[in-house]
């Protein structure tokens, strides 16, 4: 497969001179097209600003970012985000909080209108479970939905990659591993490139390809990790040996106190 | 509305009302205050309406007056609070000027007023929108200011320009900050005008007032604060229903459940 997003040592702080604070530190990696990779690492080591960084909304500070083969020098159209808190407009219902992408990226935005692109959005919207729910305002959805809500804007516009940025973050765990299988199918569905910012083991083994580990701060990859584990794969696959191997291995690489 | 909506929302102030002027009446009564000091409600009724031509004809000066300084002061605070919320440099350069300028009681500024544009409805009018603007402005940079930067985040990645960001999530999100504030301004700009017309004018409810007092009048001069007193509970009632026909959405605690 070919590479969508290459990083070559890249580095990038916050702030400027001798006050910036070094958030990344000679991060390199790989994203193949249609790979779902996750990235995992203690709090604060910088996952979030990779993200930041490959959807183009803060300059790296040195080595080379690319993504589909040209140096990312600002926000790219082609990416969809979603974070642990929806950010849903609640002024707007599912359907067109799904829809806003729409409104600001080209071509669509040239001939928006809500009917033109509606059945589009409510396709997604049930393809995630939410048929019915579409005319519903933010707060008659639980965290659950509206996560899925949230999905379905990042991916509206049809980006190359989607970030997300712990996106079940704050669900229960039922709920959680509920989107975890949501979230597997969209992507078996429409062959996305994904990378998964988040703090849960689990969640990066059941649905990456490849784990990326980083140390704390500076955030550094300290190792990458290809899972494996056979696609299609179910909720019993969390289950196995080889499933809690991995769990494992990957565990002893984070640190802390036990 | 339910039976027991109707009882708690209208029954229960009325009832309120007319027990508080009850009261009042039976104290004056009782304690047998003089006219001059503080008059029975039947006698300011009797006031308001004997006085009906010139208070009618007063209240209307005021009331135009203050609506023509609150349109002002919506106008004005809309634009400023945008400026302000558009830029850290603006709202860092433009910030300490206004409250220093809010800063300045409106009452010392009506004799300029007047010195520049005399007696009469202009300076009761600017007063009234001098006094009201800045919460407008307050409110409105406010809620531009605090927008998730999450979100900001989601469609600046989309390429979306500053005017995008301020269309589709900056000025909805601020929409109830700013009706909010319209309930204050209001308030404010019937303050302003009656101030400024009891500082000196020719016309008004507040001149009314002064000239009242002056003569001893002293039923008409609470006819006067009977008006006042009405008029701004329907001024503030009107600002309250245009917030919530446009912001419904914010106050869905109450609409949904």
């Amino acid at each position: 497969m070919p590479e969508l997003v290459k990083l070559d040592r890249v580095s990038m702080a916050y702030g400027r001179g001798a006050a910036a604070v070094r958030a990344i530190d000679e991060v390199s990696l790989e994203i193949a097209e249609g790979e779902f990779i996750a990235v995992v690492g203690p709090s604060g080591c910088g996952k979030s600003s990779l993200m930041r960084l490959i959807s183009g909304l803060h300059p790296p500070l040195g080595g080379t970012l690319t993504v589909e083969g040209r140096p990312v020098t600002g926000p790219l159209r082609s990416v969809g985000m979603a974070f642990q808190n929806s950010n849903l407009l609640p002024w707007r219902t599912a359907l067109e909080n799904v829809l806003l992408p729409l409104e600001i990226v080209q071509p669509y935005r040239a001939d928006f209108s809500k009917g033109r692109y509606a059945p589009k959005a409510t396709d997604l919207l049930d393809s995630v479970g939410l048929a019915g729910f579409a005319h519903k305002y933010p707060w008659e959805l639980s965290g659950g939905m509206q996560q899925r809500t949230s999905i379905c804007r990042a991916l509206i516009h049809e980006p190359e990659i989607l970030l997300l940025d712990e996106p079940f973050g704050a669900l229960d765990a039922f709920t959680r591993e509920e989107l975890w299988c949501a979230l597997r199918d969209l992507q078996a569905e429409r062959r996305v490139t994904v990378m998964l910012v988040t703090h849960d083991l689990r969640e990066a083994v059941f649905l990456a390809d490849t784990v990326y580990v980083m140390s704390s701060r500076p955030g550094r990859i300290v190792r990458r990790r290809a899972v494996g584990i056979p696609r299609p794969r179910d909720l019993e696959v969390t289950y196995t040996q080889q499933f809690q191997d991995i769990v494992h291995e990957l565990r002893a690489l984070i640190g802390g106190k036990h | 509305m339910e039976r027991r909506e109707f009882g708690i929302k209208v029954v229960s102030p009325a009832v309120f009302v007319m027990a508080l002027f009850l009261l009042w009446e039976l104290a004056c009564r009782a304690l047998k205050l003089p006219l001059a000091i503080l008059p029975a409600p039947s006698e300011v009724f009797v006031a308001l309406w004997q006085y009906r031509a010139p208070i009618l004809d007063n209240s209307w000066v005021t009331l135009w007056t203050t609506l023509a300084g609150f349109a002002l002061a919506t106008a004005f605070g809309l634009g400023l609070g945008i400026a302000i919320g558009w830029h850290r440099v603006i709202y860092a350069g433009i910030y300490p000027v206004l409250v220093g300028f809010n800063s300045v009681p409106k009452v010392a500024v009506v004799p300029v007023l007047i010195l520049w544009f005399g007696l009469g409805a202009i300076p009761a009018t600017l007063t009234a929108f001098l006094i009201s603007f800045f919460p407008i402005v307050v409110n409105v940079a406010t809620g531009l200011a605090t927008s998730e930067p999450e979100l900001e985040d989601v469609l600046r990645a989309l390429g979306a320009s500053k005017l995008d960001i301020m269309r589709k999530v900056g000025i909805p999100r601020s929409l109830p900050y700013f009706f909010g504030s319209l309930k204050v301004a209001i308030t404010l700009a019937f303050v302003g005008a009656v101030v400024s017309e009891t500082v000196g004018s020719n016309k008004g409810i507040g001149k009314l007032m002064l000239d009242a007092q002056a003569a001893f009048q002293v039923p008409i001069v609470f006819a006067g604060l009977l008006v006042l007193a009405v008029m701004g509970i329907v001024l503030y009632a009107a600002t309250a229903a245009i917030e919530a026909r446009f912001t419904g959405w914010a106050f869905r605690g109450q609409a949904s459940r």
